[in-house]
């Protein structure tokens, strides 16, 4: 019996990836569940692992194509035995090597179909989700200029999209944002129009040019994206990190024999945002075409560096989460993040983002936002500064604290006020259990 | 030749010479090669073409001799002359493949005679007929060789009496008996053609059906109306083998399931179980473009291969092989390359079989709907019940519409009958929107047309026809 394996649902707007890696050749034996083939998303990386023990027939998908979400990857034989593995084949950055077939099919008298041939997943596929339901003109549209459906107000029957709702909203600029969109590696297919206009550029020896992982190209997208739309404004302030430094200090052994995590500082500052954003919910908001959306739910992103990148898992609900929780829950982040192994659940979905570039060393810098949220706090390094405290010079380790927010919804007054906020709250944590 | 092409077409088929087409309107140099002397590909001159040509001739002459005298039209001995009637369909495929000889030329697309070689992503070495070769230097390749008949193994085809649809659209004489192979869409096409000229046609099917992908219901209905007309089917039989004898050709046939052989005396054979990729001579195993245990060219959802730079599109790559899949990947392969979005969608691709009456099919059918597990809604409506249908008495066949149970949008339209092939695109256009059978229902239809038929079938999707 023949199993097939298709790409599984990647997540919030993500509709494709790309194989990154085959693990098993065609005529390999596999285990149940084990890994089968790498996939990249614009998020992540991910790993498809076998349905059923078996022998691996043809595979549809090869390295470096895209695939969209319910494509044909490859098929099991299930129960047959296999063969050993075969020798690594070489790196697949160069071309990729012809799929070895095991063995050759025995000519037979096919019947013709050719109408209803269904469409082998190494053909294009449609992607997923609502940009299906477009009209063609639409869709074309859509794409060709990198809208969001979901941003444009439809006047059609049953609240369809029609070309004219595209045209204004082109005309309005209200609706760009990023539309999941295939991207082959070479520049003259892509669908990056920026690059596609590029003018050809002489190989230079002293130069080296890699294409961009889609990792990188997401970020680059998503961050010009943010530039792009929002009014992005940054306020500033400062910290003293002293009273959570020696709290943290008071309790640094018995918290970590209780919970088994060390007591960080970013555990406080996840309550002081959440306490703040509690009181100005539109730093917690989202505009949704001429509409705003306030949500009553705290889903704060950590930013994690990773050596490909940037990427944001979401603590959920984490105005219901104690220190200790979070604190594992960073933890645990961080270590899958640098691993490649958070799911793309984790990552999607949040309501504002906590930046730390302090632990590289920073000292002031003004974070881009992470749409369609309207605000981000950035933490920066500790360092020992000389403060005038009642007449007196102290010196006192102090962080400088930033918050990005959208100007178009956020006032200038409810920015300013969050961070200031977050600052009582840093330096006198107490507040904090008192919801003040 | 100095100047570098930033597309060369290879294969001038209806997917090749579109894609050539629409690269030039979109400001592209192009270059188009190809191995035949004119253009258009097996679809202009070979294949949809010309068989069109010789089943619209069949028809009126079956009409002519047959039932033109039923409603008053007394015409007195009808006779054929077949030479003419091919003549017709050579000078039909002229003229067409002229008409695309000006459109390159009106477009600036350079057609380059010759058989290709991909040496590279951006070098291509055409060999003409005679002469010496050329290289041709791009910036992208895209192939578009297209797809041959399949062969059966052990049978040696002559294009005389054993023949693919290639020769069967120039039998110089009607066959007594022509024995098709395969009851597939070109085999039933061609076999209409003879039989409705005089022959005897049996149709020979592997399977226990014919038409094997299509919607079971309409299949068999499909069946009833071609062995109404003479054709003969063998299903579930396996030909073992082809004999030419100096009268004609002898088949030996073998049941499937009892294994019981018998022979079969034919004057002709029409091998048609199927078409393949046409790659060979391409030098793609030497640049590593990645093939699929067919043969078939894989590539990613921007039309390009395993090698950045070449791409590929319509029968040498996975899908439906017809022409107007072909076409659309190549206007969409283009659009890409010119930084713009494209997009094929693949479940709406019309399948239709030029028979009489055509049948004409889209999107899914009633066992694909079951096995995915989707609810839906059927609503059919017979053409003796449409009134235009009555007055050409044209009256065979149905239509039917599938329709999600829940949000009543259209999964599938199953159409045999009068202008099926034209009537399907109604479907189409409302499928491309992701209309209900409502909208189809509640959009005024012409009367008295064909299209009425479309209508009601819409209506009995909520169970309330008008004229049934």
């Amino acid at each position: 019996m023949t199993t097939e394996v298709r790409v599984p649902t990647l997540g919030e707007s993500v509709s494709e990836a790309t194989v990154a890696a085959w693990r098993k050749a065609p005529g390999e034996a596999v285990a149940m569940d084990e890994p089968l083939v790498e996939l990249e998303t614009d998020k992540v990386t991910l790993e498809v692992n076998a349905p059923v023990a078996g022998a691996v027939g043809e595979i549809l998908a090869p390295t470096g194509s895209n695939v969209a979400v319910g494509a044909l990857l490859c098929t099991i034989a299930e129960g047959s035995a296999g063969s050993a593995p075969a020798p690594k084949a070489p790196a697949p950055a160069a071309a990729p090597a012809r799929p070895a077939v095991s063995k050759p099919e025995p000519p037979k008298v096919e019947p013709p179909a050719p109408a209803a041939r269904p469409a082998p997943a190494t053909a294009p596929a449609a992607p997923a989700g609502e940009l299906k339901t477009l009209s063609p003109a639409v869709r074309k549209l859509v794409e060709d200029n990198n809208l969001d459906p979901r941003r444009i107000t439809p006047t059609g029957k049953d609240g369809r999209i029609t070309k004219a709702d595209v045209q204004a909203a082109i005309e309005a600029g209200t609706a760009k944002a990023f539309v999941p969109q295939s991207a082959g590696p070479a520049a003259p297919g892509s669908l990056d129009m920026e690059a596609a206009s590029l003018p050809p550029r002489a190989d230079d020896p002293r130069e080296e040019r890699v294409p961009m992982s889609r990792l990188r190209r997401a970020i680059a997208r998503r961050l010009k994206e943010a530039q792009n739309t929002a009014a992005m404004l940054t306020t500033y302030n400062e910290a003293d990190m002293g009273p959570v430094m020696e709290l943290r200090a008071e309790y640094r052994d018995a918290f970590e024999k209780k919970h088994g995590v060390r007591l960080g500082f970013m555990s406080f500052f996840v309550k002081a945002c959440v306490n703040a954003l509690k009181e100005l919910p539109a730093v917690n908001a989202e505009i949704y075409g001429n509409d705003i959306i306030y949500k009553n739910h705290y889903d704060i992103g950590v930013a994690v560096g990773t050596p490909q990148g940037l990427v944001v898992p979401i603590l959920r609900d984490a105005d219901a989460l104690g220190f200790a929780d979070i604190e594992k829950a960073i933890n645990d982040f961080g270590r899958r993040a640098r691993d490649g192994k958070l799911t793309l659940a984790e990552m999607s979905g949040g309501t504002f983002t906590i930046s730390n570039g302090g632990v590289y060393g920073s000292l002031m810098s003004s974070p881009i936002l992470n749409p369609p949220q309207s605000g981000i706090l950035g933490m920066h390094k500790i360092q020992d500064r000389p403060m005038a405290i009642s007449g007196k010079v102290e010196i006192r380790p102090m962080m400088y604290l930033a918050l990005s927010y959208d100007h178009r919804i956020v006032d200038g007054r409810e920015a300013v006020t969050f961070l200031v906020r977050v600052k009582e709250a840093i330096e006198d944590p107490r507040r904090l259990l008192i919801d003040m | 030749m100095t100047d570098i092409y930033d597309l060369v077409v290879i294969g001038a088929g209806p997917g090749g010479y579109v894609a050539a087409i629409r690269a030039a309107q979109l400001g592209m140099k192009v270059a188009c090669v190809e191995k035949r002397a004119t253009l258009g590909g097996t679809c202009l001159n070979v294949g949809c073409i010309p068989s069109k040509a010789m089943l619209s001739a069949s028809e009126k002459y079956a009409e002519a001799a047959g039932h033109l005298a039923d409603i008053g039209v007394e015409v007195g001995k009808v006779s054929l002359n077949l030479k003419k009637m091919l003549a017709n369909k050579d000078k039909v495929v002229e003229d067409l493949t002229k008409g695309i000889e000006f459109l390159f030329k009106k477009n600036k697309v350079d057609w380059v005679q010759g058989t290709a070689s991909v040496k590279s992503a951006s070098e291509v070495v055409v060999k003409p007929e005679s002469g010496k070769a050329t290289t041709l230097k791009t910036e992208r390749v895209l192939i578009a060789t297209g797809s041959e008949s399949m062969p059966l193994p052990g049978v040696e085809v002559d294009e005389k009496k054993i023949v693919t649809s290639t020769g069967a659209l120039s039998l110089t004489k009607v066959p007594k008996h022509l024995v098709v192979i395969g009851g597939g869409y070109i085999g039933l096409e061609m076999g209409s053609v003879w039989a409705r000229l005089g022959a005897k046609v049996t149709v020979v099917e592997f399977l226990d059906r014919i038409v094997p992908a299509m919607d079971r219901e309409i299949g068999k209905r499909f069946m009833a109306v071609l062995r109404k007309q003479g054709l003969d089917f063998k299903l579930s039989t396996k030909v073992t083998g082809v004999k030419n004898t100096r009268t004609g050709v002898t088949l030996s046939l073998e049941a499937v399931k009892s294994g019981e052989a018998e022979s079969l005396e034919a004057d002709a054979v029409l091998v048609a179980i199927g078409r393949r990729p046409v790659t060979a001579g391409l030098g793609l195993d030497k640049l590593g473009v990645t093939l699929d245990k067919r043969g078939f060219i894989l590539v990613d959802a921007d039309f390009e291969t395993s090698v950045p730079g070449i791409f590929a599109i319509g029968d040498c790559i996975p899908g439906p092989m017809l022409a107007h899949k072909a076409e659309e990947d190549g206007v969409a392969a283009v659009e890409i390359m010119a930084g713009q979005s494209g997009h094929v969608d693949y479940g709406l691709v019309p399948g239709i079989v030029y028979t009489h009456p055509e049948v004409a099919t889209i999107g899914r059918t009633e066992e694909d709907l079951k096995e995915a597990g989707i609810e839906y809604r059927k609503g059919a409506f017979p053409f003796t019940a449409n009134s235009r249908a009555r007055t050409t008495g044209e009256s065979d066949g149905t239509v039917k519409i599938l329709a999600d149970a829940k949000t009543d949008r259209v999964l599938g339209v199953h159409i045999i009958g009068p202008e099926a092939g034209n009537l399907i695109h109604e479907c189409a256009t409302a499928m491309a929107f992701g209309a209900t059978a409502e909208d189809i229902a509640r959009t005024c239809h012409g009367h008295p047309t064909y299209n009425e038929a479309v209508k009601e079938a819409a209506l009995a999707v909520d169970g309330r026809a008008v004229h049934i």
